[in-house]
């Protein structure tokens, strides 16, 4: 082999370790937030000017109002939301035993309403999803995230790891393409950052509302030019999860606000 | 279900300029969109917005369809006296909300 074919070869094993090794060690990891600009950051650390916390006051509302045939309230089960689902969202998403598999908050929520309230499941991304989900997980803001610990769900965060280092789509990019391999350079201006999911639901001002890690995840999948998996889909719950674990030990900071 | 959030110090020292920030639960639509049908979505907005420092009008701004949703402001005023602060958002539909705050001043 001649020295210059040993090098390339040097260099595409080094590449193909970089894009397999994937976890960055703790101390390097960043949250989008600390890729914002001063006034974005100002606006998410105010939470009287973070509009997030307008989705928390409608979230606590419904969390306290009775619905569904069974006229039941959450409160009337969860009790006070404030204090009863403190560190709820750190380990979502969880494995739920009668589906056996995870489900993601929204569908945590919606699984209460048709086993508990009797009222018909919220629609993706509607505002009352978006809403409980907020004030659920709000509970949990400053507590390190610790999704994927419970060995059940050891097989589907592997498959979202999968899903994560599989190229896909026209552009024939995996998640790991940009946010593993070149998270600290930037994309038609805008930083790439490293894909912890630590704020979710956020407001995106591009959005100009909240929205949750899925309509992130299929907004990125629909960038690539790949057909994005519908709401609710495992592959995209698998994702999450991965993209949770992977985050485990850093700080929740929903409602985060992103630009 | 309109909320807002209003950010006004709880006490002041008579003569302080004080900030006072508020942010509206609104969709701000502007009239211009169209649905994948191809329709108008009509348009949807705050229109106005006061704020009124023990009875007197200390603040007021209209709004246009090229303001973002979830409207936020911030404004100053010097606390005078100890009272309130009474804040008012009018819109399309009939849309009329409104809020107060107190404040101390020593």
């Amino acid at each position: 082999m001649s020295p210059f074919r040993a090098i390339a070869a040097a260099a595409l094993l080094a590449a193909a370790a970089s894009l397999s090794a994937g976890e960055l060690p703790q101390e390097q990891r960043r949250s989008g937030y600390s890729f914002m600009g001063p006034d974005s950051r100002a606006m998410q650390d105010d939470d009287t000017s973070n509009p997030g916390m307008l989705f928390v006051l409608d979230g606590e509302a419904l969390w306290n109002k009775k619905t569904g045939h069974a006229e039941k309230a959450c409160a009337d089960c969860h009790g006070d939301g404030r204090e009863s689902m403190k560190g709820v969202a750190v380990r979502y998403p969880a494995f739920d035993k009668a589906l056996g598999r995870p489900v993601t908050i929204e569908q945590r929520i919606n699984l209460e309403r048709t086993r508990h309230q009797e009222a018909p499941p919220l629609a993706y991304e509607s505002r009352d999803l978006l809403a409980l989900a907020a004030f659920v997980v709000n509970q949990s803001r400053g507590m390190p995230i610790i999704a994927g610990d419970d060995p059940e769900l050891k097989p589907f965060v592997e498959k979202g790891r999968e899903l994560f280092m599989q190229r896909q789509g026209q552009l024939n990019l995996a998640c790991a393409n940009c946010h593993d391999a070149n998270w600290d350079k930037r994309l038609a201006g805008s930083p790439v950052t490293q894909a912890h999911p630590t704020g979710y639901p956020i407001y995106r001002l591009e959005w100009q509302s909240l929205g949750s890690l899925e309509r992130r995840l299929r907004s990125c999948i629909t960038g690539v030019r790949a057909q994005a998996y519908e709401y609710g889909a495992p592959e995209l719950v698998d994702l999450e999860l991965y993209l949770m674990s992977r985050a485990r030990g850093m700080k929740l900071e929903a409602p985060a606000v992103r630009p | 279900m309109p909320s807002a959030l209003i950010n006004v110090p709880p006490k002041a020292k008579r003569g302080d300029i004080i900030e006072i920030k508020t942010l509206m639960s609104h969709t701000m639509e502007s009239g211009f969109r169209r649905t994948s049908a191809g329709e108008l979505v009509p348009r949807d907005i705050i229109t106005s917005f006061t704020c009124r420092y023990n009875g007197t009008e200390i603040f007021r701004a209209d709004f246009f369809p090229a303001i973002a949703a979830n409207p936020f402001l911030s404004f100053f005023t010097v606390a005078k006296e100890s009272g309130k602060f009474e804040f008012e958002w009018i819109g399309d539909n009939g849309f009329a909300s409104t809020a107060s705050a107190s404040i101390r001043v020593e």
